[in-house]
């Protein structure tokens, strides 16, 4: 079955969602991710935002994390201060991912949405933050969705947002932050992990049609590509779930 | 003040009465959920200057604000609106011209700084910025800071756990209370002394009304007192906190407000398109703010056509099936 690249990335990341999983998600691609995952391989995973919308019936899908459409049929609607508790919570907090986007990401997974130039007057200004820093300071593990270009992935980020591993193993903890950080980063060309040990990003799989050599051209530093396999791609029944249930009016994919 | 008398008034008064040039605000709402963009286009209307503003993730209602010229300092988390402006395009326009000087924080940071100053405490601790640039670099430099003493000397601080290991932290990133001059919300339901009733999500608005020196607050409907107190546990706010009541049917328009309406795609992406150009901006303010002489008027240009197809479903509280392309 053909597949577009966007049900690719989306599909690539429900996969890394785990029955049970409390999921934090932005708009576009990351809300994608939740309701596919809820609707394929997760069914008992609960879909949350910032704003304080906890597990809403999302029947049409929210453009904004403070969309009306957030609202509808929650267990409860509150605000930021519970929003952001429940990520810190003993009984929630660990159960929470975090599905984020970034202007760029470093080989530790550290994430920039702020700006691009001095901070003072930058070259690109971008959002900030939201809530990006706090859910990747508190939350044991999250995912983040890039585009693969030179620029995005550099040696070193203009701005460090939120919080991945730092500058390596036990730099979190260093820094009194709770144990955690990025699981994947997923991206149109392929998906990369970190390694237990050093925490350093490496490519997990390449999609069909894509060489490692292709995903280490676009990308300023270098990853271990020696365990990389190629990905699975869609299966009709993941297929079929997206467009009919998740998005049949094609408002993000 | 703030006793139970009737606090009516209209937004022309309200806005001349408590948002003076150079105070320091905040507004209500997030991105494109109820901010109260009436009162804000009041504000841009009576060309207030220089304004000192606190926000969180105001989408709309800060960017205009902004791209009317009235705000010059500015402390934020996000500066995003959604499918029609990823960041915020005047927001965006004024820090790469340096024409605006931003303090980056967290949501969370900015939601504790608003309760801080709620609860009357200097400030709030937090895990959230440990290693990062929220906390290394400063917009406001420590000098400027110093020769403006209603603004604390430090964007924040790092301090060990006085309770040791308790809690499982070694330190905490502490940040500084916000007590604005002026807050101003938009609710559904309010009655005459200025008790409110909010449907849906209340983001951080009741702290930062509560964080206030004064409190304007714009309504869908104006209620009997009585009304609202059959039910108490539903109301948002008391009435002590509140300064002004301003009644204005689709005060949050273009954004959204739960049960009433939903947030206007169709504006949304017209304002975006225009505010990426100095001369269409201009245009822009000149007819929909300047050239109305008040938000039923803008109402009037936007016409009941428009209005009708946002009107919310009584069920769900959004326009159903909405083109939100």
């Amino acid at each position: 079955m053909e597949y577009t690249l966007k049900e690719m990335m989306t599909i690539m990341a429900a996969r890394e969602i785990d029955n049970g999983d409390i999921v934090f998600c932005g708009t576009g691609l990351p809300i994608m991710t939740a309701m596919a995952a809820k609707c394929i391989n997760a069914p008992e995973s609960i879909i949350f935002f910032e704003t304080g919308a906890i597990d809403p019936k999302l029947e049409e899908i929210p453009m904004a994390v403070a969309d009306p459409r957030v609202m509808y049929g929650a267990a409860s609607n509150s605000g930021l201060l519970e929003a952001f508790a429940t990520m810190q919570n003993r009984k929630t907090g660990r159960r929470v991912i975090g599905i984020l986007g970034a202007a760029q990401v470093d080989r530790y997974g550290n994430l920039n949405s702020t700006c691009i130039g001095e901070y003072a007057q930058p070259e690109t200004r971008f959002p900030g933050s939201g809530g990006a820093c706090d859910v990747a300071s508190f939350v044991p593990r999250f995912l983040v969705f890039m585009y693969h270009e030179k620029r995005k992935f550099p040696l070193k980020l203009d701005y460090l947002t939120s919080p991945g591993y730092l500058d390596g193993p036990g730099a979190r903890e260093r820094e009194g932050l709770m144990p955690g950080g990025p699981t994947a980063v997923v991206t149109n060309l392929g998906v990369m992990h970190f390694d237990d040990d050093s925490k350093e990003m490496y490519l997990a799989c390449y999609y069909p049609g894509v060489t490692p050599g292709e995903i280490l051209d676009n990308m300023e530093f270098s990853v271990d590509v020696s365990r990389a396999v190629e990905a699975m791609p869609p299966t009709e029944v993941e297929l079929t779930i997206l467009r009919d249930r998740v998005d049949p009016h094609k408002l993000v994919l | 003040m703030n006793s139970s008398h009737d606090k009516v008034m209209t937004l022309e008064e309200a806005i001349a009465r408590f948002v003076t040039d150079g105070c320091h605000i905040s507004i209500g709402g997030f991105t494109v959920n109820r901010n109260p963009m009436a009162a804000v286009y009041e504000i841009i209307r009576q060309g207030r200057k220089n304004l000192h503003c606190y926000a969180h993730s105001n989408g709309t209602g800060v960017d205009e604000l902004i791209g009317g010229g009235c705000i010059s300092r500015l402390e934020i988390a996000y500066g995003g609106n959604g499918k029609a402006a990823p960041t915020c395009i005047r927001f965006k326009l004024a820090v790469q011209r340096g024409q605006l000087l931003v303090e980056d924080y967290t949501n969370y940071q900015m939601a504790l700084r608003f309760l801080a100053g709620a609860m009357g405490v200097p400030f709030l601790p937090t895990l959230s910025g440990l290693g990062t640039d929220i906390v290394a670099k400063w917009g406001f430099s420590p000098e400027m800071r110093a020769n403006h003493p209603e603004l604390p000397d430090k964007k924040l601080e790092i301090i060990d756990n006085p309770f040791g290991a308790w809690g499982d932290a070694a330190r905490v990133v502490v940040v500084p209370a916000i007590n604005p001059d002026v807050t101003i919300i938009h609710v559904q339901q309010a009655d005459r002394n200025g008790t409110c009733r909010i449907e849906g999500l209340n983001f951080a608005d009741i702290d930062q009304v509560k964080a206030a020196k004064s409190v304007i607050v714009t309504c869908e409907e104006i209620v009997e007192v009585h009304q609202l107190r059959e039910k108490p546990e539903y109301n948002s706010i008391p009435f002590i906190h509140v300064d002004a009541v301003v009644h204005v049917p689709f005060g949050a328009y273009p954004t959204a407000c739960h049960n009433f309406y939903d947030y206007d795609p169709v504006y949304l992406k017209h304002v975006s398109h225009f505010a990426k150009d100095e001369k269409l901006y201009a245009e822009y303010l000149a007819k929909f703010v300047h050239g109305v002489k008040d938000h039923q008027g803008l109402l009037n240009l936007v016409g009941k056509g428009q209005l009708d197809t946002i009107s919310a479903d009584k069920t769900t509280g959004y326009a159903i099936g909405l083109d939100r392309r």
